[in-house]
């Protein structure tokens, strides 16, 4: 089987959010072409932000992805709050944080439960799942719940929060508001440690990735609402400097721009931002990482729900640590006066590094719009990947291979950016 | 009775042309402020779906929808009971309604009862703003929406 020309499709992917399609072609046992057209840049907001106010980016791109607006906004004011010369009070960038540890917790439960446990687990899928194990798929709802009230109470709603503005808030909490919210997520605590235990059970495929890892880096603390940038290779670099390391180009073997960092493949997501960071977590968070075997980094993609299980963690305990700390700011947002120039802001989405970039003139109008998600940094990694899985699997039916396929691509939770297409699975032989 | 009393899930998005019907359908909606009407925008990812329709006598679902032979504009309304057998192919959102009706049923978390108002879309392209069938539609669907509403009450 494996010595004749064949190619697979799969026009549609189930449990990825969206589209998405992918397309292997095998030629005398070797994977010749892995083409995955999953993700759609977001080429219409950078065209539709030109001319706009510099008050209205965190507002318009967070309906790029209904699964993380808070990235969206936060790299949006992280670039126009740079370019505008403005540093957030500490106590407003403290409840930043706090906003995008709830879009981890909502978007990893998520992921983690609904969309990969059913791989692992041998269910088509979550639904099936809950009628054989109801109590561990609501385990995972509430869990999600605790990151949503987390987004709606801050954010004004879960899905494309209103309250975020360039600066700040719009409004702030008094302390004695967030007490309900506190109560919630100790509860969710225990449900994110017994995440891990029951993600560390699971069996894991072998495959070892050995590119560079990218991810922002915050001294002290696990990267999450800002940083500067490190790498596995040694780079060290700020967000302004990101369009100088990183570039897209085209490749051979695939239709997509294939992301490089200084000419090299490279992945961000949650293995990286582990890899390069797990010796910041969190007490809790460490302890559930090492007894659930992991180290102090992880290049298996497969892995990667034990990664976010212990991310989920670790949100839950920074969310209850800003909140047990928490004082009212004296102001819901630090006034940000427009000037001409560029800023750039970089965040750990849920998926991994989102980069934005602004050019302003001197009203605040936008005169360039530049974002990099993480699914199109991730796309030649998920690629290699899928060739890797592809070529040492061949001695497998079509069925059987297209399902692994989709399991190497949902490792990486990758989005788009919009889901308007239904999805269907078919597969034709060449 | 379960709870609440209504939802208008609205799912879509505005930067998708026409897939803002579900969002400027209940927009109008919230104008209204209609007492013991909750409004939720959505983007059709179905734990979420789930976790604004449980504990709610009436859910309505606004969406964009795709059909064949294609009528831009024109209003379906469609149950718990259809969306469950057939309209894989009938909400524009595919890991969608469908799915959330089922891991509800799953999870014994069903709303009272469950309606999907779903207009036929045109133009899904990135962009803003509905076709012109799509938008002549909303008074129409905002109509559906509140008959449903009155239904619900007696």
């Amino acid at each position: 089987m494996s010595h004749r020309s064949r190619e697979l499709t799969v026009s549609g992917l189930s449990r990825v959010e969206g589209e998405g399609a992918l397309r292997l072609t095998v030629r005398g046992g070797q994977v010749d072409r892995a083409e995955l057209n999953i993700y759609e840049p977001p080429r219409f907001f950078e065209a539709f932000l030109r001319g706009r106010s510099y008050t209205e980016p965190p507002d318009i791109t967070a309906r790029i992805c209904g699964i993380c607006p808070v990235a969206y906004q936060t790299s949006a004011c992280n670039a126009i709050e740079q370019a505008c010369g403005v540093v957030l009070d500490q106590p407003l960038a403290e409840l930043r944080r706090l906003l995008y540890c709830g879009e981890w917790i909502s978007s990893h439960a998520l992921h983690i439960y609904f969309l990969h446990a059913p791989d692992f687990l041998g269910y088509p899928d979550s639904i099936t799942l809950a009628q054989d194990h109801r109590d561990i798929v609501e385990r995972g709802l509430a869990l999600k719940k605790a990151g949503n009230a987390i987004l709606e109470f801050l954010g004004g709603r879960a899905i494309h929060p209103v309250n975020v503005r360039v600066g700040g808030f719009y409004r702030v909490p008094a302390r004695s508001e967030l007490a309900p919210l506190a109560e919630q997520l100790r509860q969710a605590l225990d449900l994110a440690v017994s995440t891990v235990q029951w993600a560390a059970s699971f069996d894991f495929p072998d495959l070892e990735i050995g590119y560079d890892l990218l991810s922002a880096h915050d001294p002290g603390r696990y990267p999450v609402e800002s940083g500067d940038l490190r790498s596995a290779s040694g780079l060290s670099f700020p967000a302004c400097e990101f369009p100088d390391h990183v570039t897209e180009e085209q490749v051979p073997h695939s239709t997509a721009l294939h992301a490089t960092l200084d000419g090299h493949r490279y992945l961000a997501g949650p293995l990286a931002r582990y890899s390069l960071n797990s010796g910041a977590l969190s007490p809790i968070a460490r302890e559930a990482a090492a007894s659930a075997g992991l180290g102090v980094e992880c290049r298996n993609p497969f892995r990667s729900v034990l990664v976010r299980a212990v991310e989920v963690v670790y949100a839950v305990e920074e969310a209850l640590r800003i909140i047990g700390s928490y004082q009212r700011p004296d102001r819901p947002a630090v006034e940000v006066t427009p000037r001409a120039g560029t800023g750039h802001g970089v965040s750990e989405a849920p998926r991994g590094l989102l980069y934005h970039r602004y050019a302003l003139d001197a009203d605040g109008l936008i005169q360039a719009a530049t974002i990099i998600p993480p699914t199109s940094q991730n796309q030649a990694a998920i690629e290699d990947d899928l060739r890797r899985v592809a070529e040492a699997n061949l001695g497998l039916g079509d069925d059987a291979l297209t399902d692994l396929c989709e399991r190497v691509i949902r490792n990486y939770d990758p989005c788009i950016s919009c889901a308007t297409h239904f999805l269907t699975l078919t597969v034709n032989h060449a | 009775m379960t709870g609440q009393p209504a939802v208008v899930i609205a799912i879509g998005n505005p930067y998708r042309r026409d897939d803002g019907i579900g969002p400027a359908v209940a927009g109008e909606i919230e104008r209204l402020q209609l007492p013991g009407v909750r409004i939720v925008m959505s983007d059709g990812e179905p734990v979420g779906l789930l976790a604004a329709w449980e504990d709610t006598d009436l859910a309505i679902v606004v969406d964009a929808i795709r059909h064949e032979p294609p009528c831009p504009g024109r209003v379906h309304r469609l149950t718990a009971t259809e969306l469950d057998t057939d309209a894989a192919a009938a909400s524009s959102h595919g890991f969608g309604v469908p799915y959330a009706v089922q891991l509800s049923r799953a999870l014994n978390r069903q709303p009272g009862r469950l309606v999907l108002f779903g207009i036929e879309a045109a133009d899904t392209d990135a962009g803003s703003g509905l076709s012109a069938a799509v938008a002549a539609a909303v008074p129409t669907a905002v109509a559906a929406v509140r008959a449903e509403l009155r239904a619900g009450q007696r």
